[in-house]
């Protein structure tokens, strides 16, 4: 955002802050990508020479893993509202720590994969397969992204730059992560459904 | 602008700590509070020009490299024209230019399809992508809609460093030993994902995958850029039914671009995934010199599903910001309100939406279901009926106006005519039946060249040549302007119309030659004829380069707004400076349209004119709006 530009003479727009729209621009860009290739998965499927695969449980575990943090950001984000820092902080370092666990549990269901003789690529590899990976791997790759975000957000927790007055980025943060969490329970559905 | 800094709290700094509708809090400690003071200091050279966060020079630098990429752009066209119009002649004299590619006097076959590929890929993404919307996008939407600069300055300057950094590893990979990529700038599995199968599918075909995903960073940060400047950051006044047809053009072409260029990410990202790491999402069942490779159950098909689905708007990307700045400049010059304003900007919603929905029209002859192609024929169809809307209303502006033959006019009359010659064949090629016919032949070149690559073309030179005034505070030469339009719209008529003609004699795309087929062989004429104005077209841009970067420092000194023309950009200074504004900015009471008004003294009342001030000439409704 300029500095120098004055939004009280603006018009009212949207009533989001730019930055907000920035995101939320950026997010339905990320939902193309996994659009492209969810229906990438359907399309070629339906072509046949498609091996099915079993998705490992782990992937339950991570789903429960990846919704507890969305409600430990938005406890986090009630507690900014009402000023009680604190309990901000608390629940910003939770969810932070989940994101963690979910990542690494996404790193032992693609071992439980390769176990169940599942593989990216390679003599062995089937198309079904490879999709999997992509899958959890570009989910991954953005859900670092939010990770950074949120750690930005913590910092500026402990700087006390986020309480009821200054809701912005912790707000931002939190579209981004419901975004990610959303999204990764629609890729656990529909790898759920066709695989 | 120390002025500015002297305004009091309720900075975005200190919004952006609150964010709107929550209360302002003047003490709110900040971040972004500490760069306040900075932006008043002299900037060191390097922050100013090079790394800038400011529109206006973020502009320049996306214009100027997209004429670097323009003229490379139309040197290897030339190269490949050579080869066609004169398949017997010798090449030896370019052997200090492209060494090893003349082979005993003759262009090497493999490197003639480099240099189609390499065209197709730098005209349309580094050319009519970055070049035009990453030009003028960025130039006028704060300047038009009335904003001290983009929403964020940050964003907008790594959007020109990420195209930069595409644009060099695309320029290194022309200087490869096995050449760049050859597969065509649609780069199609299997031959662009096997080396084995063409040189260019080696390091040349990974360097263009590596260059387009930045490019694809570049567009998505320059486009969220773009659209979030135009719903947050109008002035008072500025509601969407008030914005200039440029800006309506560009919003929806970064709206398209937001949406289409995460798929081809996707696409390039699994053939990476081929190429590289052994999966087979496009490859099956192939035999290369008799060997079985071993990737089995891909689909090449799906590949041009999802190449089309970006594919299909990125036309539109190219041309529609130069159907926004042809509407204005063709309103401007004709002293007339833009005929259908709101019809404008329906057609324009209506192109967007339609360009989502037609992508397999390029891909008639995959053996897709007849069914499914006749879907997607009647929706193509379809898209005649807002092109239509658009270029009635262009006519029906100019239709007794009093014109001003500028020679942004006679480009922007230029592109209407481009438009409808190519955008007739498009009806053609459209037909599912025909198109089975004319698939792959020159036909479809002609087409594509007439209706978005030389008409978009036409818009690039018709916004330069009438908002040089306020990038570079001086004006083009008119003289060689004439020069350079006449030169290019007969060059352009008399390169691609021929093509149409040995298109439908059913000459194929892509091929190196045809000395080899008797049917063709009446056609050596003809083909020398197109090749001679593709040079002699080429070769008059020149006029243009030269008459760009002399006025840049010799051109005639420009007046504040030497069109009389009504929108915002031009009640800055001559050269405005960072923030655009000294002052205020002015806020906005009336349409960009309002041209030779009756009962209005000057022929034209800029948007920030409120109606009180002209009582003489309101309607009824604006009389009510004035009181």
């Amino acid at each position: 955002m300029n500095p120098i530009e004055i939004l009280s003479e603006k018009e009212t727009g949207l009533g989001w802050h730019p930055k907000r729209v920035l995101l939320i621009l950026l997010m339905l860009s990320s939902t193309m990508i996994f659009a492209s290739l969810t229906s990438g998965f359907i399309v070629r499927r339906d072509e046949g020479n498609w091996r099915e695969f079993d998705l490992p449980l782990i992937l339950g575990f991570n789903t429960v893993v990846i919704a507890l943090s969305s409600i430990a950001l938005q406890w986090a984000y009630a507690s900014a509202k009402k000023d009680e820092i604190g309990r901000v902080k608390i629940g910003l370092a939770l969810t932070l720590g989940l994101g963690l666990v979910f990542l690494v549990g996404q790193w032992l269901c693609w071992g439980a994969l390769v176990d169940g003789r599942t593989f990216f690529g390679g003599m062995d590899a089937n198309v079904s397969g490879s999709f999997v990976y992509v899958l959890m791997g570009m989910h991954a790759f953005h859900l670092l992204a939010g990770l950074i975000f949120l750690a930005v957000v913590l910092r500026r927790a402990f700087n006390y730059q986020v309480h009821s007055r200054a809701l912005l980025s912790i707000g931002n943060a939190s579209i981004l992560w419901h975004f990610l969490g959303a999204l990764w329970l629609y890729l656990y559905l529909f790898l759920l459904l066709n695989h | 602008m120390s002025d500015m800094s002297a305004k009091p709290n309720l900075s975005a700094a200190i919004q952006a700590a609150g964010g709107i509708g929550t209360a302002p809090v003047p003490h709110t400690e900040h971040g972004d509070h500490a760069h306040d003071e900075h932006e008043h200091h002299d900037q060191h050279w390097l922050w100013k020009y090079v790394f800038s966060q400011d529109h206006k020079t973020i502009a320049r630098q996306y214009l100027i490299t997209g004429m670097f990429w323009a003229i490379i752009g139309g040197t290897l066209s030339s190269l490949f024209r050579l080869q066609l119009g004169w398949p017997e002649g010798t090449m030896e004299w370019l052997t200090p230019v492209l060494g090893k590619w003349i082979e005993g006097g003759k262009l090497n076959p493999e490197f003639y399809l480099a240099l189609v590929t390499m065209h197709g890929t730098i005209m349309v993404f580094f050319v009519l992508t970055a070049g035009l919307s990453g030009t003028f996008s960025n130039f006028l939407i704060p300047l038009q809609v009335g904003a001290r600069d983009m929403a964020s300055g940050f964003m907008n300057m790594l959007s020109y460093w990420f195209f930069f950094l595409s644009s060099l590893i695309m320029f290194a990979s022309l200087f490869l030993e096995t050449g760049p990529a050859s597969a065509g700038w649609t780069i199609y599995p299997p031959l662009s994902a096997l080396p084995q199968a063409i040189p260019g599918s080696g390091m040349g075909m990974t360097m263009w995958l590596v260059s387009m995903v930045f490019f694809i960073v570049s567009q998505l940060l320059g486009g969220v850029n773009y659209v979030t400047t135009v719903i947050n950051l109008r002035t008072r006044g500025m509601s969407m039914s008030k914005l200039p047809l440029t800006i309506w053009a560009f919003f929806l072409t970064a709206v398209l671009g937001i949406l289409s260029f995460p798929v081809l990410f996707s696409a390039a990202l699994l053939l990476v995934f081929d190429r590289s790491f052994g999966t087979s999402f496009f490859l099956s069942d192939i035999y290369i010199a008799g060997q079985a490779l071993p990737n089995q159950g891909g689909s090449p098909v799906l590949f041009q599903h999802l190449f089309w689905f970006l594919g299909h708007p990125e036309v539109y990307i190219v041309i529609m910001p130069a159907m926004g700045m042809v509407s204005e400049i063709l309103a401007t010059n004709a002293r007339k309100p833009i005929f259908g304003y709101r019809a404008m900007i329906g057609s324009l919603m209506g192109i967007s939406l339609l360009s989502f929905v037609v992508w397999a029209h390029h891909m008639f002859v995959t053996g897709m279901n007849p069914f499914l192609g006749s879907v997607f024929m009647f929706l193509t169809l379809i898209i005649a009926v807002p092109s239509g809307v658009k270029v009635f209303n262009w006519i029906a502006t100019l239709w007794r106006g009093n014109i001003r033959f500028t020679t942004a006019m006679l480009f922007s009359i230029g592109f209407v005519s481009l438009f409808i010659s190519g955008g007739l064949t498009g009806i053609i090629l459209g037909n599912a039946t025909l198109d089975i016919q004319m698939h792959n032949t020159y036909f479809v070149v002609a087409h594509f060249h007439l209706v978005m690559g030389s008409s978009a073309f036409f818009g690039l030179f018709a916004g330069v040549y009438h908002w040089f005034p306020k990038m570079f505070g001086r004006m083009m030469d008119e003289k060689l302007g004439y020069v350079h339009f006449w030169l290019t719209f007969a060059g352009v008529y008399l390169v691609f119309l021929p093509m149409h003609y040995v298109g439908i004699a059913g000459f194929p795309r892509r091929y190196y030659a045809w000395t080899g087929f008797d049917g063709f062989s009446q056609f050596a004429d003809l083909n020398k004829f197109i090749s001679m104005a593709a040079i002699i077209a080429f070769l008059g841009q020149f006029i243009f380069i030269f008459n760009f970067f002399y006025s840049i420092f010799r051109g005639r000194r420009a007046t504040q707004n030497p069109w009389n023309s009504n929108t915002l950009e031009w009640t800055t200074p001559i050269m405005p400076g960072h923030g655009n504004w000294p002052g205020e900015i002015p806020a906005v009471y009336r349409w960009p349209y309002d041209y030779s008004k009756p009962g209005s003294e000057a022929d034209f009342i800029p948007q920030n004119v409120p109606y009180s001030q002209t009582q003489s000439s309101n309607l009824p409704y604006e009389q009510e709006l004035a009181d």
